[in-house]
């Protein structure tokens, strides 16, 4: 396609030109290069270029351990490092058929959420900024920050743990990790209604989201549109629902549906499910069993021969493992069907028509993590 | 949501060349590259089936064959399937494209393209996704690549 491109624009045929998005533009996140095609202002169609930080983990992962891969499925999709974790887990625990501890469900499932209502802050913040309101980024920030603060007291790091390994978790949680959540849940159910305040009743905000971007239910489950982007347009995609894993299935809770398919309607989901995420660690931090903090796993993990798959849900859509052994310790092929390489290839669809500026508004509202395209 | 032995009654009577390999963790089914299209096509449209979600499409390569991998699933009905197709020409592998049902298809099947060559007709795009050209195919179990790879 680009070539006809080049040759439209030296021989001057039409008026349209191409400008290039990235790959270091502050919107996109990371290195992601859209090449659009504009008539005007207007966006005719774009064609995204990926591959910057392409890293091979499928073919690393060949080499490695099941306890070695773990860590570097954390830097897939860097703001679900816990759920990236936890499919290779639901993975292996599932080839060997063991049954591991309900203290470890309860702690996972705990770890999913807030793992998810930091990711949800740190996109609000940042597509607040991406539409211009600076304001955003602190408050989103600020409040993102109690949550690190517990991973990093229970797992040592922040962003990347790798607290999740096969058959349990690295170590038990800190003694403080119940009463801190709890303090946590307190402070943001205060804090959440501002970012209504701030942000959603908007007037500005409100018409730069609504009606921007549209779509339809077709077109999500066509192009593979999961997590909150494809639940905006009605698309029930909720792994926790279809296929509970962990403590999902003792807990109350309800998958957002948004209607609208517009912008808006992402963003909305994204703000209920923050209050969701809440409700279910409600209900099981003060409810965590005692007992071990892993099952007993031997110090080399050899599958079975055979294939497995399994699915999470992340903070950004479905991730799928795939993973097919030849019963040495190392997987003979994984496969990682990651939530943003399908949401990406849709922004061509939402974008075509719109104004430029308007490109950045849907971009940032499908939540894109590059590193989790590339891989 | 139908059991593996109604999906196996319903698929054996829409094409009768799939096999069923037993003791899967999800149910299988392998079919011929030539019926291949018609296959997903009819997994597709058929009302009690309604196949309409393409999970993900990949590769995998067993040396003396390669194994083109689709996860399928129903959204209404919430029944999953895996399409595999057996592809013995390594040097030429080819098999038809997705793309016409499923537009999930077009980048996953680059990206197989990509990693493991394998040709897809009726593509409308296929071009290399992540890597240059002159790559090789490095998910191939026989890529060499003795500059950024250490045998172990």
């Amino acid at each position: 396609m680009s070539e006809e491109i080049i040759k439209d624009v030296i021989v001057g045929e039409n008026e349209d030109y191409i400008i290039n998005m990235g790959p270091q533009h502050p919107s996109t996140h990371g290195v992601l290069r859209l090449e659009v095609c504009l008539k005007g202002e207007t966006v005719k169609y774009l064609i995204p270029h990926i591959g910057y930080i392409h890293r091979g983990i499928e073919k690393m992962c060949e080499a490695d351990t099941y306890q070695q891969l773990i860590h570097l499925t954390d830097r897939m999709d860097y703001l679900s490092a816990h759920m990236n974790n936890e499919a290779v887990c639901l993975c292996v625990e599932d080839a060997l058929q063991v049954e591991i501890p309900e203290r470890v469900k309860y702690i996972r499932t705990i770890l999913d959420e807030l793992n998810r209502i930091a990711s949800h802050q740190l996109w609000w913040c940042a597509f607040g900024m991406d539409l211009g309101a600076l304001t955003s980024f602190f408050y989103g920030l600020r409040d993102r920050e109690h949550i690190l603060d517990i991973f990093e007291e229970s797992f040592g790091s922040r962003l990347l743990h790798s607290f999740v390994m096969p058959g349990g978790l690295m170590h038990d949680v800190h003694p403080n990790f119940q009463k801190r959540t709890k303090e946590f849940i307190k402070y943001f159910r205060k804090k959440l209604p501002e970012y209504d305040q701030l942000l959603t009743g908007n007037i500005i905000f409100q018409n730069r989201a609504k009606g921007i971007g549209y779509m339809s239910r077709e077109t999500a489950i066509g192009y593979g549109v999961t997590g909150p982007s494809g639940r905006g347009s009605n698309f029930a995609c909720d792994v926790r629902k279809i296929a509970p894993y962990g403590a999902y299935d003792k807990v109350q809770f309800n998958e957002i549906l948004g209607t609208g398919g517009d912008t808006f309607a992402r963003y909305q989901v994204r703000m209920a499910e923050m209050w969701e995420s809440m409700n279910i660690i409600e209900q099981l931090i003060d409810n965590i069993p005692e007992g071990d903090y892993t099952a007993k796993m031997k110090p080399i993990i050899k599958l079975p021969a055979g294939e497995y798959f399994r699915r999470v849900e992340t903070a950004r859509g479905e991730l799928a493992v795939y993973v097919v052994s030849d019963g040495n310790k190392s997987p003979y092929r994984m496969k990682f069907r990651t939530p943003n390489f399908s949401n990406l290839f849709v922004l061509n669809t939402l974008a075509s028509g719109h104004k430029i500026a308007d490109l950045i508004a849907i971009s940032g509202s499908l939540d894109l993590v590059i590193p989790d395209i590339d891989r | 949501m139908l059991n593996k032995q109604e999906l196996t009654d319903i698929i054996t009577g829409l094409i009768p060349e799939t096999e069923f390999p037993e003791g899967t963790q999800l149910l299988e089914v392998i079919v011929p590259a030539e019926k291949y299209f018609s296959l997903v096509e009819k997994l597709k449209s058929d009302q009690k089936l309604s196949f309409n979600y393409l999970i993900s499409q990949t590769a995998v390569d067993f040396l003396s064959h390669m194994t083109v991998v689709c996860h399928l699933e129903s959204v209404e009905f919430r029944h999953l399937i895996v399409v595999k197709v057996l592809l013995t020409d390594r040097e030429n592998p080819t098999i038809d494209s997705l793309t016409a049902l499923y537009p999930a298809a077009e980048y996953f099947e680059r990206e197989i393209f990509d990693l493991f060559g394998i040709r897809f007709n009726n593509h409308p795009n296929l071009k290399r996704l992540f890597l240059e050209d002159d790559y090789g195919y490095p998910l191939r179990k026989d890529f060499r690549d003795e500059i950024n790879i250490i045998e172990r």
